[in-house]
C-alpha cells in the first residue's frame, strides 16, 4: 500500500511532463474529457428540459435566459447541444468499436492463415474500400431505415477495411516475430496466439487510427442525420438540430444550426488532436 | 502503355462486379419485400402476384441477379420509381451539374492548398507553418453542410454579397447555351454576361465551402512529402552544387514530391463525391447529390442503386487515371 502514493505522484508527475511537450495533444484530449463530462453531468448542467417545447418562446436570440437561443418549436438549444454530447460520442464510439472489433478481426484471421483465405477476405475489403464512404454509408443508412443502431452499423461497416487493412500489415510484421514461434514452440493452439500474443501487440496504431476515425464517424453521422437518414426528432442529436435550422438562415436566425455545429467542429478537431498527436509518436515525419 | 491500360481495365472488372453484388445485396435487404414499393398497397393478391412474375421477383436469386448484371452492363439501370425514366439517363442528365460544382471545388482546394503546403513545408515551423496547420485542424473538423450555412448566413444575409441559394444560376436568367454543359464555361464561351455573372455568383459559395475541406489533406500531403523530398539525397546534391534555392524547391523537390500528392487528389474527389450531396442540398443544386437525396427520401430504389453504382465507378476509374499518370510522371514506374 505505501508504495502506491510516490507512483500515483510519478505518474502524474510524467503525466504533466508530457502534456507539456505535446500541448496541442494535451488540448484534444482535454477537449474530449471535458465534454464527456459535461455529457454525462447534462441533467445537473442543462437548465432545461431538452424535449421541453415552449410555442410561446420561439426563435429567441441567445440572451442570459437562453444561452444559445431557442429552436423553432422553442425548444432549449443550450440543453439540446448538452445532451447531444450524449449521443453524437455514443454513435462516434459505437461506430468506432464495431469497425475496429470487425475490421480487426478480419485483417488478423487474414494475415495470420494467410493463402487462399488472405487473399479472398482482402479482396472483399477491396470491393468495400471501392465505395465512396459517406455514399455507401448513405445507402446502408437509407435501406436499413432512419435509426442510431443502423446510423451505427452503417458508419461501422465503411470503415471495416481500414482496420482490416491496418491491422493485416501490422500483422505480419508480427507474426514471424520471435515470441510469436517461442509460443508455438511450447504447444499453444492457433487461437490462444492470435487472441493472447498477436492481437494486444497490433493495437497500438489501430488504437491511434480509432481516434481519427472517430472524428470522422462523427461527422458522418451528423451528415445522414441532416439529411434524414440517421436519428429523428425530437431525440437531440447534432446533424438534425443544424437540418432543423438550416431553412430559417436565410432569414437571419443563425443560432438554430449555429451552436450544434460548432459543437461538431469542437468534438472533431478534439478527436483529430489526440489522433495526430498520437500518430506523431509512431511516425514524427507527419503534422 | 496500352497493354498497362487493358491490364488494368481488366483488373476493374471483379471489383465492379463485386461493387454490383453489394448494389444488389441492399436492394435485397430492404425490411419487407420490394413488390411492396411497386405497387399500390390497395393492389389485390393477384395483381401483386402479376407484377411480382412480372418483374421477376419470383426467380431464384441467382438469376435475378444475372438479369441485372446483364441490365447494367447493356445501360439498363431499372427505371427510376419516382421519374418513371431509366435511371441511367435521369443520372446522365445530372452529372455535369455535379461535374462543375466538383471541378470547381478541387480547382480552388489545388490552388490554395499546394501552394500552402509548400510553403509550410519550406518554412517549417514558422508562422505560415502554423497557420496553415490550423486551417488544416478546421478544415476536416467542420461538417461541409454546417460551413455552407454559416457562409449563407454571412455572405448572402449579413454583407448581401452572394444571393441566397438558387440553384445553378437564378431563374430570372436564362441558362447559357449548352456546349460542355458547365454554366460558367459555356456562358463565356458564348459571351453571355448576365448569365456568367449570375452562374459565377451561383457556384461561388458552394465550390468555396467544398474547396475548404479537401483542402486540409491536400496541404497536409503536400507538406509531408515535400519535407521528404526537401531531406532526400538529391536535393542535398543540388544544394552542394550551389543551386538557387527556387530551382531546389520547384525543380527538384517539387516534382519529386507531387506524386502522392496526385493520389490525394483522387482521394480527396472520392470524398467529395459524398461532400456534394449534402452541399448540393444547401444550395438547391441540381445535381446527383441533390437526386439521390430524393431517391432515399421516397424509397427509390432502383435510383439508389444506380446512383452508387454510377458514382462508384467514376471513384474507380478515377484511380486508374491516376495510376496512368503516375506512370507517365515517374520514369521509375516501369510497366
Amino acid at each position: 500500500m505505501a508504495a502506491v502514493a510516490p507512483r500515483i505522484r510519478a505518474n502524474s508527475r510524467a503525466l504533466l511532463h508530457w502534456c507539456r511537450r505535446n500541448p496541442v495533444t494535451a488540448f484534444g484530449f482535454g477537449i474530449i474529457i471535458g465534454l464527456g463530462i459535461l455529457g454525462l453531468l447534462a441533467p445537473l448542467v442543462a437548465p432545461y428540459d431538452p424535449y421541453a417545447l415552449n410555442p410561446a418562446n420561439r426563435m429567441r436570440p441567445p440572451s442570459w435566459d437562453h444561452l444559445f437561443g431557442t429552436g423553432i418549436f422553442g425548444e432549449d438549444i443550450f440543453s439540446r447541444v448538452l445532451y447531444g454530447i450524449r449521443i453524437d460520442f455514443g454513435i462516434g464510439l459505437g461506430a468506432v468499436a464495431f469497425g475496429l472489433v470487425a475490421g480487426s478481426s478480419v485483417g488478423v484471421f487474414a494475415g495470420y492463415y494467410g493463402g487462399k483465405i488472405d487473399e479472398v477476405l482482402m479482396r472483399l475489403m477491396d470491393i468495400v474500400a471501392a465505395f465512396p464512404g459517406f455514399i455507401l454509408a448513405m445507402a446502408i443508412a437509407g435501406v436499413l431505415g432512419p435509426s442510431i443502431p443502423n446510423l451505427i452499423i452503417a458508419i461501422a461497416f465503411v470503415n471495416v477495411p481500414v482496420y482490416a487493412r491496418l491491422s493485416r500489415s501490422r500483422f505480419l510484421v508480427i507474426r514471424s516475430s520471435l515470441y510469436a514461434m517461442a509460443a508455438r514452440g511450447v504447444g499453444a493452439s492457433d487461437m490462444r496466439i492470435l487472441a493472447w500474443h498477436l492481437l494486444p501487440n497490433s493495437l497500438a496504431p489501430i488504437f491511434v487510427q480509432s481516434t481519427l476515425q472517430c472524428g470522422w464517424a462523427i461527422l458522418d453521422a451528423a451528415g445522414l442525420s441532416f439529411i434524414g437518414l440517421g436519428v429523428h426528432l425530437p431525440t437531440p442529436e447534432w446533424g438534425v438540430m443544424i437540418g432543423l435550422g438550416a431553412p430559417r438562415i436565410i432569414s437571419g436566425q443563425w443560432w438554430i444550426s449555429f451552436f450544434p455545429g460548432l459543437a461538431i467542429a469542437i468534438t472533431v478537431m478534439g478527436f483529430n488532436l489526440i489522433g495526430d498527436g498520437l500518430q506523431d509518436l509512431l511516425d514524427p515525419k507527419r503534422w | 502503355m496500352i497493354s498497362f491500360v487493358a491490364r488494368r481495365l481488366l483488373l476493374l472488372v471483379p471489383v465492379l462486379l463485386g461493387v454490383t453484388v453489394v448494389t444488389f445485396t441492399l436492394t435485397r435487404i430492404i425490411p419487407g419485400n420490394p413488390i411492396d414499393l411497386m405497387v399500390s398497397p390497395l393492389a389485390d393478391a393477384e395483381t401483386r402476384e402479376r407484377i411480382a412474375e412480372n418483374a421477376g421477383l419470383n426467380d431464384p436469386l441467382w438469376e435475378q441477379y444475372f438479369r441485372y448484371i446483364w441490365g447494367v452492363v447493356n445501360g439498363d439501370f431499372g427505371d427510376s420509381f419516382v421519374t418513371s425514366q431509366p435511371v441511367l439517363d435521369d443520372l446522365t442528365s445530372r452529372f455535369m451539374p455535379t461535374f462543375e460544382l466538383t471541378l470547381f471545388a478541387m480547382l480552388v482546394a489545388i490552388a490554395l492548398a499546394v501552394p500552402l503546403g509548400i510553403a509550410s513545408a519550406v518554412w517549417r515551423g514558422t508562422w505560415i507553418d502554423h497557420i496553415s496547420r490550423l486551417l488544416a485542424v478546421f478544415g476536416v473538423a467542420m461538417p461541409v453542410f454546417w460551413v455552407s450555412l454559416v457562409a449563407i448566413y454571412v455572405f448572402f444575409f449579413l454583407l448581401h454579397w452572394l444571393p441566397a441559394p438558387q440553384g445553378r444560376i437564378s431563374v430570372v436568367v436564362a441558362p447559357p447555351d449548352s456546349i460542355t454543359g458547365l454554366f460558367v464555361v459555356d456562358s463565356l464561351l458564348s459571351g453571355n454576361w448576365p448569365a456568367l455573372r449570375s452562374s459565377f455568383q451561383s457556384i461561388l459559395m458552394p465550390a468555396c465551402v467544398l474547396a475548404f475541406a479537401a483542402m486540409a489533406p491536400l496541404a497536409r500531403m503536400t507538406r509531408a512529402s515535400m519535407i521528404e523530398a526537401l531531406e532526400s539525397d538529391y536535393t542535398r546534391a543540388a544544394r552542394a552544387m550551389g543551386l538557387p534555392e527556387r530551382s531546389i524547391v520547384f525543380r527538384h523537390a517539387l516534382r519529386n514530391a507531387i506524386l502522392p500528392v496526385i493520389t490525394m487528389i483522387a482521394i480527396v474527389y472520392g470524398y467529395l463525391l459524398g461532400g456534394v450531396v449534402l452541399v448540393e442540398n444547401v444550395f438547391a443544386w441540381p445535381g446527383l447529390g441533390r437526386y439521390v437525396y430524393n431517391a432515399i427520401a421516397s424509397s427509390d430504389y432502383p435510383a439508389l442503386q444506380g446512383f452508387i453504382l454510377y458514382s462508384t465507378t467514376v471513384y474507380v476509374l478515377l484511380f486508374l487515371l491516376v495510376d496512368i499518370l503516375y506512370v507517365l510522371l515517374d520514369p521509375r514506374v516501369r510497366i
